[in-house]
């Protein structure tokens, strides 16, 4: 008999199916419809796991999403393998792989165990008092050994084979949660036609009820799992109810918008490769209903996290569900009338079952009942410690007072193999939290429930404080109904249902049991291992604030996020420092509710699909010729094109080379472009550019500098009047829609009254540069119509032409300082064209070249990027462009040129280094400083923008800008070079063709 | 994530649209004839209210068109939308 704890009939599981599992290698048996955590109960395995810290054996606590202890490490073939799976999760499926966490050896003889007989040199905090000396230790040597030793499982290495989607919806209804008060509010919902979505994270609909053994409870005249029955049926009867099991709503973000998380193949032993591993549904829902019930309490006693001491619910969950029989003698330690339930199913599937109390006169219907079953009932005790290694054997127990602290003296022993606890109820707020509701603390709950909500939500049954059956059919009912009506359908007339069952007594907390024997740790967040001495201690040392006392102890803080610690935590806390529990406040819940998968988040946005790739037409040629290419924003441009055997620094050279001697091919298509139309397009440009526009005549160009109101430089680019009422602008090729988006806000919003109409057409135009000295040879080579001659089309000038018989607009416009086209022509001729020029090219020595050596080339003739040379703090006098500013006109940013700071004659201005060692290239961005070896700190006095080797100049040479640089020229300065520095001499900003010669050549 | 109503294109998400910040912010007629202090206000100087404030949003993935919406800061709770050129009613920001 595999399955010693099976009982033999009952719960919802397939006993007619056998499936087998593994669990640390070794073999198990159990059925589908358990989970990982039923079925090694049922094979009698309680010791699953080892704490964090100390190492200390530890079993499952519960049977749900708040399970701290029995994390395991999934092992899914191909690569596949997944850490801090909680087990309790986990569906069964046939050939499941599972390993315990955290341990040093086996699970019963972890090497790491010896942790526990060190806790005093392991309080809270440890880690920030000791190891200090010496310091170098602590990253060589302390920390990597703690980390080690203190872990959960293990990180995937290889890349995630899985396939996770994205959907996302509307609904008018979302309701959170299928347990009765869900069940309730959705059917509500759908029966007024509302478009429902009900999502649970179980894998069948129910919540509690799946759990219950229905003693002694009517709906309606039928047993619970008849009702439920009845509304399985009719969910299936409303076209616009969407039911999605597998699925935690995880998160609760802005204007009711919530993410969902499906679990689509995670319980298959094999998936249908068409189906994704998990789905992320993106909800936007006009009303939301959250019924997400609520989670029971441990009770912090000493020595309370020995495998089989659990909640009082996990255990009636694994009776009544997965017919697992959790133990045979068992104590049921309670402050509450809820754990008298399972007390009475687990004495009736034939465990000796004995009640310990904490309250002095339980008066509820179910100890009433309890009684009569003939259970011992021991009132007004409560447990002070625990025996057994790895199972519990022994629960000791004693006499409290009023105010339920132990009273010394005799402490009695109780044999046991389980021991189920009950310190009462949180409801799950998580969501309500998250939706930025504020919590209330209820002093007759002993529980925070929701307060004022902030968005179009409500929550009902059991997560509002809410704990009987019938409490939660009415409130959800209600919620549902009140939730459709607030979307805007009309009510459905549904009577309440009828529900009989058995009253409640008060619920009487006591949050700290403490034994009579020093040193004993009483565990309130088992997954951190936080013990109520820890929270002690950090009250004795200071911490005040919750959030404080939280991060020094960890409480709360692990992948459980403390769904059944923090409250228990904050109590603890309240009592030390003899305040009232709400003054203590309550910590922040943030998503995900349960972890979630990076996978999941990420969706079909990786690999290529993780950004689009823009490409020029000319894309595929580039690549025949052998280029590399580089990222620029989402462009890939061609950054070199190397001959075999070339490295980069041997083909910017020859590519620069070529430029200035005879001639290269360029792709500027990624330049942005915006055809501008409309009768005032040149006041438009006088108000946007910082130079006039008025009297530029059609068919010319002109360089223009746009700034923010600050006075900043933030675009540039040439200009050319294409007719009186027509203008082609460009921008840089990052900056391009930011550009589109500043002219189209002021346009809207400031100059609604200006005729101007701004249209994108980067994508819509292959551009074309051709620069160097035989440039027009090769552009006449392939002319088929239009005059180019330096008389016809002379610098800064545009004409409308034909290139190999292509239409095309050809803008004589230079960014190398030699004689320059840049060729237009609609994009899907750009390829074409390309390769006409190059063939043409050929006798002259065309060589294409990429934006490696573009860079070179404009800045050997001091021309700037921006972006480069300026970073959003540098204006057009600083760059020494007062050239391109008029005086007469008011553009954008002008005013600001005239505040004092702009005038101020040590504002970092640009200048050229050249450095003393023609050899070395100092690094952009490395700062410039006055002596070779200043004192530190030492004063920065400007920093390199540019920086490279230079083919003509036959040396590196740079572009910097240095505080009151222009009055520095000549000056021997100093760069941060390596460890130390190197000496340049500053010289003006253009090393190529001061006077313009070969420009307008 | 907010949801956006767009006063041409109706209720959209937040990823669609850019915030253009504080809105009714009127560039100076003649910003030569302003004091530095002036200008320094007009360009620097912002509300950054607790509660209602009206901002600028242009709905860049859709139709373009830039808006004024008054929102609560504290709520983020979305009071109205305008296109531009319509004032909200309630003054104050």
């Amino acid at each position: 008999m595999s399955q010693k704890a099976r009982i033999a009939q009952g719960g919802r599981i397939d006993r007619s199916r056998t499936i087998r599992f593994t669990f640390d290698g070794k073999r198990y048996e159990g059925h589908p419809g358990d989970t990982l955590a039923s079925a090694l109960l049922a094979n009698g395995v309680h010791l699953v796991g080892r704490s964090f810290k100390y190492h200390r054996p530890r079993g499952f606590l519960s049977a749900g999403s708040e399970e701290p202890n029995g994390l395991v490490q999934l092992e899914m073939g191909g690569g596949r393998t997944d850490p801090n799976f909680k087990a309790t999760q986990i569906e069964l499926f046939d050939g499941l792989v599972a390993e315990s966490q955290n341990r040093k050896g086996s699970l019963r003889y972890d090497r790491n165990a010896v942790n526990d007989r060190l806790a005093h040199f392991l309080p809270a905090g440890f880690y920030y008092k000791t190891f200090k000396w010496p310091a170098a230790f602590w990253t060589k040597v302390y920390e990597p050994r703690i980390r080690a030793a203190a872990g959960l499982g293990k990180a995937p290495t290889a890349p995630d084979p899985d396939r996770y989607l994205h959907r996302h919806v509307w609904t008018d209804v979302l309701v959170v949660g299928a347990g009765p008060a869900g069940l309730a509010a959705a059917l509500a919902a759908a029966r007024t036609g509302a478009r429902v979505i009900l999502c649970d994270e179980q894998p069948e609909v129910g919540g509690s009820l799946l759990s219950e053994s229905g003693r002694g409870i009517t709906v309606d005249e039928v047993a619970p799992d008849a009702w439920l029955e009845r509304a399985k049926a009719e969910l299936g009867q409303h076209p616009e109810l969407t039911v999605l099991t597998r699925t935690t709503c995880f998160g609760y973000y802005d204007h009711n918008y919530l993410g969902l998380l499906e679990k689509v193949t995670d319980h298959l032993a094999d998936p249908p490769p068409d189906l994704p591993r998990q789905r992320l549904w993106r909800v936007r829902a006009k009303q939301v209903v959250l019924a997400t019930g609520a989670i029971e309490r441990p009770l912090v006693f000493p020595d309370n996290d020995r495998p089989g001491i659990m909640l009082a619910s996990a255990a009636r969950t694994y009776l009544n569900r997965f017919g697992v029989l959790v133990g045979r003698e068992v104590v049921v330690c309670t402050s509450d009338d809820s754990a008298y339930d399972a007390a009475l199913d687990l004495q009736g599937a034939g465990a000796k079952v004995t009640v310990v109390d904490q309250r002095h006169t339980p008066i509820g219907e179910r100890v009433v009942h309890a009684q009569t079953a003939g259970i011992t009932i021991l009132r007004g005790q409560g447990p002070v410690g625990s025996q057994g290694r790895f199972r519990v054997a022994q629960l000791h127990v004693q006499a409290l007072d009023e105010a339920g602290r132990p009273i010394m003296g005799r402490v009695q022993a109780l044999s046991c193999d389980a021991v189920l606890m009950c310190g009462g109820w949180n409801p799950t707020v998580h969501l309500f939290s998250q939706s930025r509701g504020k919590l209330r603390w209820d002093e007759g709950l002993a529980a925070f429930v929701p307060g004022e909500g902030m968005q179009e939500e409500r929550s009902a049954g059991a997560c509002r404080g809410s704990w009987t059956l019938a409490e939660a059919l009415v409130e959800g009912l209600a919620a549902g109904t009140e939730a459709a009506v607030a979307a805007g359908f009309e009510a459905h007339p549904t009577p309440a249902p009828a529900v009989r069952e058995p009253v409640l007594g008060p619920h009487q907390p006591v949050w700290l049991l403490e034994g009579d024997r020093a040193g004993q740790r009483a565990w309130v967040d088992f997954q951190n291992d936080v013990t109520a001495k820890d929270l002690k201690l950090a009250n004795r040392e200071g911490f005040r604030s919750i959030e404080h006392v939280k991060r020094y102890t960890t409480n709360g803080m692990a992948t459980d996020q403390g769904k059944t610690s923090n409250v228990t935590g904050l109590a603890i806390v309240a009592e030390n420092l003899s305040r009232p529990i709400p003054e203590i406040g309550t910590t922040t819940f943030r998503p995900p509710y349960t972890p979630t998968t990076f996978g999941a988040f990420a969706g079909p946005s990786r690999g290529d699909l993780f950004d689009p790739v823009r490409r020029t037409p000319m894309h595929g040629w580039a690549e025949r010729q052998g280029a590399v290419f580089e990222d620029v924003g989402l462009w890939k441009r061609a950054w070199y094109f190397p001959k075999p055997g070339e490295d980069m620094h041997a083909a910017v050279e020859r590519e620069c080379r070529a430029v200035r001697n005879a001639v290269g091919m360029f792709d500027a298509t990624t330049l942005g472009k915006i055809d501008i139309q409309g009768k005032d397009g040149a006041e438009f440009l006088n108000r946007i550019y910082t130079n006039a526009w008025s009297k530029l005549g059609i068919g010319k160009c002109r360089y223009g500098l746009m700034l923010r109101e600050d006075g900043m430089v933030f675009d540039d680019g040439v200009t050319t009047r294409i007719g009186e009422q027509h203008f082609h602008m460009t921008t840089t090729t990052g900056g391009a829609a930011g550009v589109l988006a500043w002219l189209e806000s002021w346009l809207q919003t400031e100059w609604p009254e200006l005729q101007v109409y701004l249209t994108s057409v980067t994508e819509q135009w292959a551009v074309i540069a051709l620069q160097g000295p035989k440039a027009r040879d090769v552009l006449q080579a392939v002319l088929t119509r239009g005059d180019i001659s330096k008389e016809a089309l002379p610098h800064l000038s545009m004409t409308e032409a034909e290139v190999a018989g292509i239409p095309a607009r050809i803008f004589r416009i230079s960014f190398t300082g030699e004689l320059g086209f840049e060729v237009n022509v609609p994009a899907s001729y750009g390829e074409i064209v390309t390769d006409a020029l190059h063939r043409a090219g050929q006798p002259f020595g065309i060589t294409p070249y990429g934006t490696e050596a573009m860079h070179v080339l404009r800045a050997e003739k001091g021309y700037i990027i921006v972006g480069q040379e300026t970073d959003g703090t540098v204006t057009p006098q600083d760059l020494g462009m007062d050239w391109a500013v008029s005086k007469q006109k008011d553009f954008l940013g002008k005013r600001s040129l005239s505040r004092p700071d702009m005038l101020s004659p040590d504002r970092k201005q640009l200048v050229g280094l050249l450095p003393v060692d023609p050899k070395l290239v100092p690094g952009e961005g490395a700062q410039i400083v006055e002596s070779p070896k200043p004192k530190l700190p030492a004063k920065m006095i400007g920093h390199v923008t540019s920086s490279y080797h230079s083919a003509s100049l036959g040396r590196s040479f740079a572009l910097a800008l240095l505080s009151g640089g222009r009055a520095r020229h000549g000056q021997r300065l100093w760069v941060s070079h390596g460890d130390g520095t190197a000496e340049v001499e500053v010289t003006a900003p253009v090393f190529i063709d001061p006077e313009g010669a070969r420009l307008h050549g | 994530m907010l949801l956006i109503t767009c006063p041409h294109c109706g209720p959209r998400a937040e990823t669609e649209f850019r915030n253009g910040g504080e809105a009714g912010i009127v560039r100076p007629r003649d910003p030569a004839a302003l004091s530095d202090g002036a200008w320094t206000g007009y360009v620097f100087t912002r509300q950054n209210p607790k509660g209602r404030f009206h901002e600028r949003w242009c709905h860049a993935q859709g139709c373009g068109r830039w808006f004024t919406a008054v929102r609560d800061t504290v709520t983020d709770r979305f009071l109205s939308f305008h296109p531009a050129g319509e004032q909200p009613d309630e003054a104050g920001r």
